[in-house]
């Protein structure tokens, strides 16, 4: 199916007086790949396929009760799915998966340490630091989209450097300005007059949005509020898809010089993009730290990128394609996998560090291969939107 | 006055101005360093270490580059190469210099391997080369963690007290290849140590890139990295270069790993070679390289600057303004240089 659209998206960026040759053809070509259809299927969902198994696999060897894991994975689900969908606009827009939406993180994180310093508790506090948050991530948001434009076809891993580059940023402004340029006078700050300490016990903004509206089910929690704030984002992206930006968006991700052409701010429209992700991640790191109650200070943000776009990729997402089911279903998986595999590792070997090894390995290798399968995927239909060219401009000679 | 001004363009346009920036940083930290009471002289043998410590694996870039596969990202994948021939080396319990050379031997072995299959990987993703190669080596070093826990290692030296098995985090390799070439012929001069073996090595290996490059195959790299469909138009077999690059620079990174182990005192296992890949990638982005152009003369620049400043940093920031900011500048610089160097107009490689 996934081919089918795609070949449309290529079909209405070319000129008029070829489509109608192309779409003489395109039925007798499209057979072609569909010729094994159970198998394409197969190789088309391996990741979450893979993820069901081990998943299956860890979950028994566990030993968990069916109600503690229902417990935990809802606790997860409303921790990160936020974070995640913060990755799905840069894909809408074709740059891949967005690494660098560990600068929201960041800028999320700055306005915790604030509104901790300031003693400001409760959802009041919450928001404050969403607030704070905003102008940050949207500079950095800003000139992470004009680096990326610099670096087109090599987004991902210039996004992945630019994560890393602007850690440098946040350690000297965290260990550095804090305390002396920026005021911070409550004990987080340590004792030698500038920088935050290594850990920040956020006790006022602790679960205050999971049990804003409390909900018990026999022993499962469940965190209503978080997942309302989620489900009011899942609305956004809905609607954001069907916005003049948001098809400016899904027309420059198919051909930038055909957008370019019929008017669209290519460049601007990227920067967006970026923009309203780094915002989105802060916001989510926000919340996920709120379900933590503790913030690492120099360490929290950093593998954010990693484990979000791990679980997308989880879901059955591509970096090209991924949408709202994608989310839901990786946080699932993935987490699933990251909870018991320590335990499974400890009744099965005997090596609980064993379990923790695994799940890092399967992290990296998942997005390994959901890359890998991608770029060949794309080659190959390359080679046979070659063919199909090919054949239409002989049909062309032949009429 | 104008004729000075085009002399300074000349200057930034053939040195690049973050390069200019960073060798002017450089030199500046070692002028004030005096007024901290810091050695020059005791600074520059740290540098020289340092260089010798580290040269090789900057090396390791240069075959992946000239063939256009990019930065080598996937350099712990090498490193980990060199990790097994290291650890089997001490696991036969060969001792003193022997056991450097049967060290080397395992892990180029191994190095092949993985860069056979890691080049064939490679071959089939052309064009994400660098954010493929991330991950690889990360998953790689993550599979190894598990696999340093499982494998039946058994020398007292390596494996856990307690338990007998699973190898430690880190093992001295004092009495098997300590400082077996940093020692080597190494002298005194003003008062600056010269680790004569490292810094031999490392010309030796440079040479045979060198060579090699200036070969029929060695040309025909720099062909494929150039411009592959012109390549392929020449008759050339672009995969099979691309994977003789990758084995290449794998196996460098491996001799790299043990070149800088022999120097350091320590195999460093589990999430060791984890961030090894990032430092290696900016030395030489700051040496002069580019994301498909390198060469030995980067690769020595390259290291000299970014050890020097990473040696530099530290000692100067302490003594002058009594805070450690190195770690930061260490961060912004090298990443700054990745940055840089990835958003230069490039030729497509496809």
């Amino acid at each position: 199916m996934s081919f089918k659209t795609k070949m449309n998206n290529f079909f209405k960026g070319v000129k008029d007086k070829c489509v109608s040759l192309f779409k003489s053809s395109k039925t007798k070509v499209l057979k072609k790949p569909t010729l094994n259809g159970t198998k394409e299927l197969l190789i088309k969902n391996i990741v979450p396929i893979m993820f069901i198994v081990i998943g299956i696999i860890g979950v028994y060897f566990s030993k968990f009760s069916a109600a503690t894991i229902v417990n935990e994975m809802l606790t997860r689900l409303a921790r990160n799915s936020f974070l995640v969908i913060s990755l799905l606009i840069p894909i809408m827009a074709g740059m891949g998966l967005n690494f660098g939406m560990t600068l929201g993180a960041m800028a999320g994180q700055i306005g915790l340490i604030l509104i901790t310093d300031w003693g400001i508790v409760g959802i009041p506090g919450i928001i404050l630091a969403a607030i704070i948050s905003t102008p940050i991530s949207i500079l950095l948001g800003w000139w992470c989209g004009m680096i990326l434009n610099k670096a087109k076809g090599r987004e991902m891993v210039t996004s992945y450097i630019i994560g890393f580059f602007v850690n440098g940023v946040y350690q000297l402004v965290v260990l550095f300005m804090m305390g002396v340029i920026i005021p911070i006078k409550s004990e987080i700050l340590l004792p030698r007059g500038h920088g935050v300490r290594n850990m920040v016990n956020l006790q006022g903004i602790r679960k205050s949005l999971d049990n804003l509206i409390p909900l018990r089910i026999g022993t499962v929690n469940i965190p209503v509020a978080a997942f309302i704030l989620i489900a009011l984002l899942c609305f956004f992206i809905i609607w954001f898809r069907k916005t003049k930006l948001g098809q400016d968006m899904r027309a420059v991700s198919s051909d930038m010089e055909v957008a370019r052409a019929s008017g669209i701010n290519v460049e601007k429209t990227r920067v967006l993009s970026i923009i309203i992700s780094t915002v989105l991640a802060g916001y989510g790191m926000i919340v996920y730290l709120q379900n933590m109650g503790t913030l690492n200070t120099y360490n929290s943000h950093m593998q954010i990128g990693m484990f979000s776009a791990a679980a997308l990729l989880v879901g059955g997402a591509s970096v090209a394609k991924a949408n709202i089911r994608n989310v839901f279903l990786g946080v699932i998986l993935f987490h699933l996998m990251f909870y018991v595999a320590p335990y499974a590792g400890k009744n099965l070997i005997g090596e609980a560090q064993l379990g923790e090894y695994f799940r890092v390995f399967v992290s990296y290798g998942v997005i390994t291969i959901a890359l890998v399968i991608y770029e060949v995927s794309k080659r190959r239909e390359n080679r046979i939107e070659a063919t199909l060219l090919r054949e239409s401009t002989e049909g062309e000679k032949n009429a | 006055m104008s004729k000075q001004d085009n002399v300074f363009k000349s200057l930034v346009n053939s040195f690049g101005l973050p390069r200019l920036l960073i060798a002017g940083f450089l030199l500046l930290l070692f002028c004030i360093a005096p007024i901290g009471h810091i050695s020059i002289t005791q600074s520059i043998s740290d540098v020289l270490m340092r260089f010798g410590q580290n040269a090789v694996l900057v090396l390791a870039m240069v075959p992946m580059i000239h063939s256009g596969c990019g930065l080598n990202f996937g350099l712990p994948l090498g490193i980990i190469a060199g990790l097994l021939g290291g650890t089997l080396a001490i696991e036969l319990n060969v001792v003193g210099a022997a056991s450097f050379f049967v060290a080397i031997i395992f892990s180029v072995l191994f190095a092949i391997v993985f860069g056979y299959v890691y080049g064939i990987l490679l071959n089939r993703i052309k064009g994400s080369e660098m954010m493929i190669a991330t991950y690889v080596g990360y998953a790689a070093v993550a599979f190894m963690c598990m696999m340093w826990l499982l494998l039946p290692y058994k020398h007292p030296q390596m494996v856990w007290g307690y338990a007998g098995r699973g190898l430690r985090t880190t093992i001295s390799t004092e009495g098997f290849y300590y400082h077996v070439l940093s020692d080597f012929l190494s002298f005194k001069i003003f008062g600056i140590t010269i680790p004569t073996g490292s810094i031999l090595f490392f010309a030796f290996l440079a040479l045979c890139i060198w060579a090699f490059l200036h070969t029929k195959s060695g040309t025909a790299m720099t062909a494929v990295g150039s411009n592959p469909v012109f390549a392929r138009a020449c008759g050339i077999n672009v995969n099979k270069i691309r994977t003789l690059s990758v084995i290449m620079s794998t196996a460098l990174g491996a001799i790299g790993i043990l070149v800088y182990q022999q120097s350091f005192g320590f195999i460093q296992l589990y999430m060791g070679p984890f961030y090894m890949a990032l430092p290696a990638v900016s030395a030489i982005l700051i040496g002069g390289a580019s994301v498909n152009k390198a060469s030995i003369a980067n690769v020595v620049i390259g290291t000299l600057l970014f050890q020097g400043i990473v040696t530099m940093t530290p000692s100067v920031m302490n003594s002058i303004i009594h805070t450690d900011m190195s770690e930061v500048i260490r961060i912004v610089v090298s990443n700054g240089m990745i940055l840089y160097a990835l958003t230069r107009k490039s030729e497509a490689t496809l």
